[in-house]
Formats: structure tokens, C-alpha cells, sequence
């Protein structure tokens, strides 16, 4: 079987402005939205269309997280993935555990093409793409904005600082989603309903023979520093005579 | 005694302003050894120009025709391999850095700390999360091998005048051949790069089409500075992909920065958080872009643009 794994994160909605503990001990998420990564979301967007045309016969959505987690897998299922795969764990998962677990996964499973955001928004690390790609032995496509599957082997464009780079890698894959890869297809109310009945399979990290190494410890959560209160100014004149103060023209 | 390797990014010839960075970053530990690898196709310029910077012990040049594009299944395992001798490893918070480091980390079973932007000590460093809303302070166990990249916006370049022995050394690690370079498209540009602009004009949305950006450019002229946009000018085809500034584009620290027809999504913002002076143009008085901006002038950004490029040129 052809088969695209798509790896997602449940993050805070991008739309929430993070508040951080008074007592530092990291962000309040109590009663906060919490959403699919917007990145997995087109990196899922993606292996659905790929497997529109033709070119992918099972698209299959892995998360590692609380069980509550389960939500976002729906929604990834109602989006339009075949089935979904839970690894169920609690506490903190660095990226270098996460890209540990989806490998089991990928030996289990033994897709052509793997998927992923090219980050989180929560933690915003940019990582566990490259760590899978690289623990796998196999290529890697970071920020795509163009992936074409032609056979045995992909080309993909690759949003980079000087522009972009087209790549050729060989399949299987690691390829992951910048933001212009597509836009991803809103949820309909009858593919919710439908989403229910798709198989879901639940697992624990000692399931898979993985266990959780914890070598970063957050010792201290912060605000970012605040900027001083600017002034308005009310035309253009004003403007230039501001700048002109400040020293910077 | 930390030992710190930092990956040089250049283009074959150049060496990139970012690598400076990275030293500063590294000097901010204090007493540490600080060698510069270059892996190029022929590195003798690059290296030559590392070289300069103050603060660097020694640079490695390690030359092959697999290294004539920056690709990171050849050049993790070449980094990871000189790796062993290294406490930690450094690259730049650029797309070639984030692309490559994780590759690297991975090989050694290393933990990386990702956009640091301050270095406490040997094994504690800050680093943003949360679009820059939530400043971590992350530590690991000494003799903890970390590999990390440098929020570049976070440092001043160290200075040149510096006169580090360049050592070219062999390499024969096994090199993957599933990863292979087709092309590049550059947008060719006589303007200043985005990322090390001292001035920088970005617009967003409100410019409504590529033809109307035009006068973002032609203001970014008359100042000599960099354009940038939001993501949704870049979305809609106003602007180029490399323009996007913000949390998924650049992070920049120019003297002075325009955000003109931009609301200040969160996500912009964390992008330009180190600005020296922001300078907000939009027509809504409430847009968030003003809780940030040194200079706010509210109104319609097509008569105020051109209005303040005659003005300058005066
Ligand atoms: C995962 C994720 C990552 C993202 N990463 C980035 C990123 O890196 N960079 C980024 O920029 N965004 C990013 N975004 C998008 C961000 O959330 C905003 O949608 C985007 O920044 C909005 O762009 P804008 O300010 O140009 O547009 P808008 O929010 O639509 O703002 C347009 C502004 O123009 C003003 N305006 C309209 N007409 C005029 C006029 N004639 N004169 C003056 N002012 C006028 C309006 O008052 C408004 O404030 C990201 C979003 C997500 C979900």
C-alpha cells in the first residue's frame, strides 16, 4: 500500500496571545483553544491531495500527546485521513524523543513519504523533521512550498533565506511544510460525523520500546521585554522631524 | 572547558554575516575555544575570511565537490564525525541552520536548543517560544553535548582583525546520494539584504496588489533600505517569499524599521522585536502594530508613502 504518514502537534491556537505564570513556571494554557499546528494542518493539506491524484493510496495522521489529544486526530481525520495512529504519553516530549517514536512508527508502517510542519508554534523549535530524516537515513525536504512526487523519487521547492531550491531526493522521504504549500480545506459537519467511525489506534511510548529522555530542563519562563511607549505623530512632517530626533535618518 | 565548533554558512565565496554572529554568541561563554568549520567546494576565501573574526582559535577547512551546495544529508554526517571533539555545536538561526543542525544533533544523540539568544553559561541559555511571547531559560547537565542555533538578531557581528590559523583537514565520511541539488531561483536584487539591513521598509496587505508595492519599493530606495513584507503580502503575490519577515520568515534587528499597511499580527512582531526604531503607517488607530511602534502616524498609507518619500528626498 502506498502510504503517507502525517505527523501533527496539538499547539495553542495561533490566534491566542500567550500569557506567561506569574510565577514563571511556564505559560497558562488553562482554558485556552488549543488546535491542530498550522504547519501539520498543511503538511496533511498536502498528503490528501497527493493522494487525490492518485499518487498515495492511505494517508495515515500519528500524534504523541495527552489522551485528550485525541480531538485534533478527529479533526485530522475529518480533514480527510484514513486512519490515525495515538502514542499516548503525558509529560514532555523532546524533539529527539518524538522523532525516536515516529520511526517505530514508520518501521510498523513503512510509508513512501512523511509529512510533517516544518515547526511547532508552541515551542517553536524546528526540529524533529530533520531529527526523523536523519535517525532514518533518509532525505529531507525542509519549508517546502512545492512538492511533485515522480515515481521513485520527489522534487521539492524549498523556501530558503536566498530564495528557492528545488531539490531531488530519493523515496522514502522526510518533506516538510512551510506556509505557502497549499492552503489547507475547511472541515465539513458530515466528514466530523463520518471522522467517529475512522479506525483510531492507541499506544503508549513503552508500547513502541521508546522512553521519554528529558535533557532540556526549563529552569524559568519569562515575558519578552517590553518596548517603551512611542509617541503619534500627526503628519508627515512631524514624522521626519521624529526620526531626525531620534537620530536615525 | 567548553569547546564550541560553529558551522560557517557562505555561498562559495562569502562567508555570511551570520557566522559573526555566532561567534559573538560563542565569546558570550566565557573561555571558551571557539573553531570554525567551512565546508565548501573550494573553502580558501570563506576560510581566509573566518578567519578575521576576533575570537576564533582555529578554522577547519574541509573541501569536497559534495560540499559545492550547502545540502544536509551530505553535510550532517561530515560536521557530526568533527563533532566528537566539540562540548557544543553552533550553527546560525538562518533556513540554512535550522535545515541542518537538528540533522546533526540527531547523529550525535544530542538534545538542541533551538534560536538561543542569550548564553547564561556553558549549559544555560534563553531562547523564545510562542512567537517570542515566552522567553525560556533552558538548561542541560555539564558534559551534556548540545548542539544549538544562534538567533542571529540577538547579536551584534564580533569584530575582524582577528588572525586564526585556517587547518585544512581530509575528510572521507560516507557521503548519502539521495539528496541532490537542481536549482536555485535568486531574486537578483542591488538592494540591501533584508537580513542585515540597518533600514528596512516592509508592506502588508493594505498595498492590495504587486503594482501598488511598488511605492514600498521606491521609499525603500530613498532611504537605501531592505523591503520586507507580512506573510500576507507575501501570500497574495505582492512581494517575494524570501521578504517575510515575522516568526516563520526573518527575524531582524535593523536601526530602523517601517511597517506600512501591516496590523501587527503576533507573528510579524516577534520578527522585528529588536528593531532599534519602529515606525508604524496604518489607518487604523486601534491596529496592534501601534503598541509596539516608536513612531506611529495614522492615516491612508498611498498619500502618506509617496507624501514622505518627497519629503525625504528635499
Ligand atoms: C503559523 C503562522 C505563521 C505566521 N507567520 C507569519 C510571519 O512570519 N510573518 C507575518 O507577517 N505573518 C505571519 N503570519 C500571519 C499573521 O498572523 C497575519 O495574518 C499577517 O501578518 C497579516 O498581514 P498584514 O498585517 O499585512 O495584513 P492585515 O492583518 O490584513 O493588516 C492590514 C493592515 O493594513 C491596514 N490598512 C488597510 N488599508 C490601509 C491604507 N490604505 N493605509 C494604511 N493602512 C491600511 C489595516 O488597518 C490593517 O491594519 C502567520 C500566521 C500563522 C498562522
Amino acid at each position: 500500500m502506498k502510504r503517507i504518514l502525517v505527523c501533527v502537534k496539538r499547539v495553542v491556537d495561533f490566534n491566542v496571545r500567550i500569557r506567561v505564570k506569574p510565577d514563571g513556571s511556564g505559560v497558562i494554557t488553562d482554558g485556552i483553544k488549543l488546535s491542530l499546528n498550522p504547519f501539520d494542518e498543511i503538511a496533511l493539506e498536502e498528503a490528501l491531495r497527493i493522494r487525490e491524484r492518485g499518487e498515495a493510496e492511505e494517508v495515515v495522521a500519528i500524534t504523541i500527546g495527552p489522551a485528550d489529544c485525541q480531538q485534533q486526530l478527529r479533526t485530522a481525520l475529518a480533514m480527510g485521513a484514513d486512519r490515525a495512529v495515538h502514542v499516548v504519553h503525558d509529560g514532555v516530549v523532546e524533539p529527539l524523543t518524538a522523532a525516536r517514536t515516529i520511526l517505530k512508527v514508520i518501521e510498523k508502517e513503512q510509508p513512501f513519504l512523511v509529512l510533517l510542519g516544518k515547526q511547532a508554534i508552541d515551542d517553536d523549535n524546528n526540529q524533529t523533521g530533520q531529527m526523523l530524516a536523519s535517525l532514518w537515513q533518509r532525505p529531507q525536504a525542509t519549508f517546502a512550498s512545492k512538492v511533485e512526487i515522480a515515481g521513485t523519487t520527489a522534487r521539492v521547492t524549498r523556501e530558503i533565506d536566498a530564495g528557492l531550491e528545488t531539490l531531488e531526493i530519493d523515496l522514502p522521504a522526510v518533506v516538510t511544510a512551510d506556509l505557502r504549500l497549499n492552503e489547507p480545506r475547511y472541515v465539513k459537519l458530515p466528514d466530523i460525523m463520518k471522522a467517529k467511525k475512522k479506525p483510531l489506534d492507541s499506544m503508549s511510548l513503552a508500547d513502541l520500546g521508546v522512553s521519554a529522555v528529558s535533557r532540556v530542563k526549563i529552569v524559568k519562563t519569562e515575558p519578552p521585554a517590553q518596548r517603551q511607549k512611542g509617541i503619534i505623530v500627526k503628519d508627515t512632517q512631524e514624522l521626519v522631524a521624529a526620526l531626525r530626533k531620534r537620530g536615525v535618518l | 572547558m567548553a569547546k564550541i565548533l560553529i558551522v560557517a554558512e557562505h555561498d562559495g565565496t562569502r562567508l555570511n554575516a551570520s557566522t559573526a554572529k555566532c561567534v559573538s554568541c560563542a565569546r558570550s561563554v566565557a573561555g571558551a575555544q571557539i573553531d570554525v568549520a567551512v565546508f565548501a567546494a573550494d573553502g580558501a576565501a570563506v576560510a581566509a575570511e573566518a578567519a578575521k573574526l576576533a575570537g576564533v582559535t582555529r578554522v577547519l577547512r574541509i573541501d569536497r565537490p559534495e560540499n559545492s551546495h550547502a545540502l544536509a544529508a551530505l553535510l550532517a554526517p561530515q560536521v557530526a564525525h568533527l563533532a566528537a571533539a566539540y562540548t557544543h555545536v553552533f550553527g546560525p538561526s538562518t533556513t540554512f541552520g535550522k535545515d541542518l543542525m537538528p540533522r546533526v544533533a540527531a547523529l550525535l544523540d544530542a538534545p538542541q536548543l533551538s534560536d538561543i539568544m542569550a548564553a547564561e553559561s556553558a549549559t544555560r541559555f534563553r531562547r523564545p517560544t510562542y512567537a517570542g511571547n515566552a522567553i525560556v531559560t533552558a538548561e542541560v547537565d555539564p558534559g551534556t553535548r548540545i548542539v544549538a542555533t544562534v538567533r542571529i538578531a540577538s547579536f551584534e557581528a564580533t569584530p575582524g582583525g582577528g588572525a586564526a590559523p585556517v587547518e585544512t583537514l581530509a575528510s572521507d565520511v560516507a557521503l548519502p546520494s539521495h539528496t541532490r541539488f537542481v536549482s536555485i531561483v535568486a531574486a537578483k536584487s542591488d538592494r540591501p539584504d533584508l537580513q542585515s539591513a540597518s533600514r528596512v521598509v516592509s508592506g502588508g496587505r493594505a498595498l492590495g496588489s504587486a503594482d501598488n508595492f511598488k511605492i514600498i519599493y521606491s521609499l525603500a530606495d530613498r532611504l537605501g533600505a531592505a523591503v520586507g513584507a507580512s506573510r500576507a503580502a507575501v501570500d497574495a503575490g505582492f512581494a517575494a517569499s524570501d521578504l517575510q519577515v515575522g516568526q516563520t520568515g526573518k527575524i531582524i534587528a535593523p536601526e530602523l524599521y517601517f511597517a506600512i499597511g501591516i496590523s501587527g499580527a503576533i507573528q510579524h512582531l516577534t520578527g522585528i522585536k529588536d528593531a532599534r526604531t519602529i515606525v508604524a503607517i496604518n489607518k487604523d488607530a486601534e491596529a496592534p502594530v501601534f503598541e509596539v511602534a516608536d513612531i506611529g502616524l495614522v492615516g491612508d498609507l498611498f498619500t502618506i508613502v509617496p507624501e514622505l518619500e518627497k519629503l525625504l528626498g528635499a
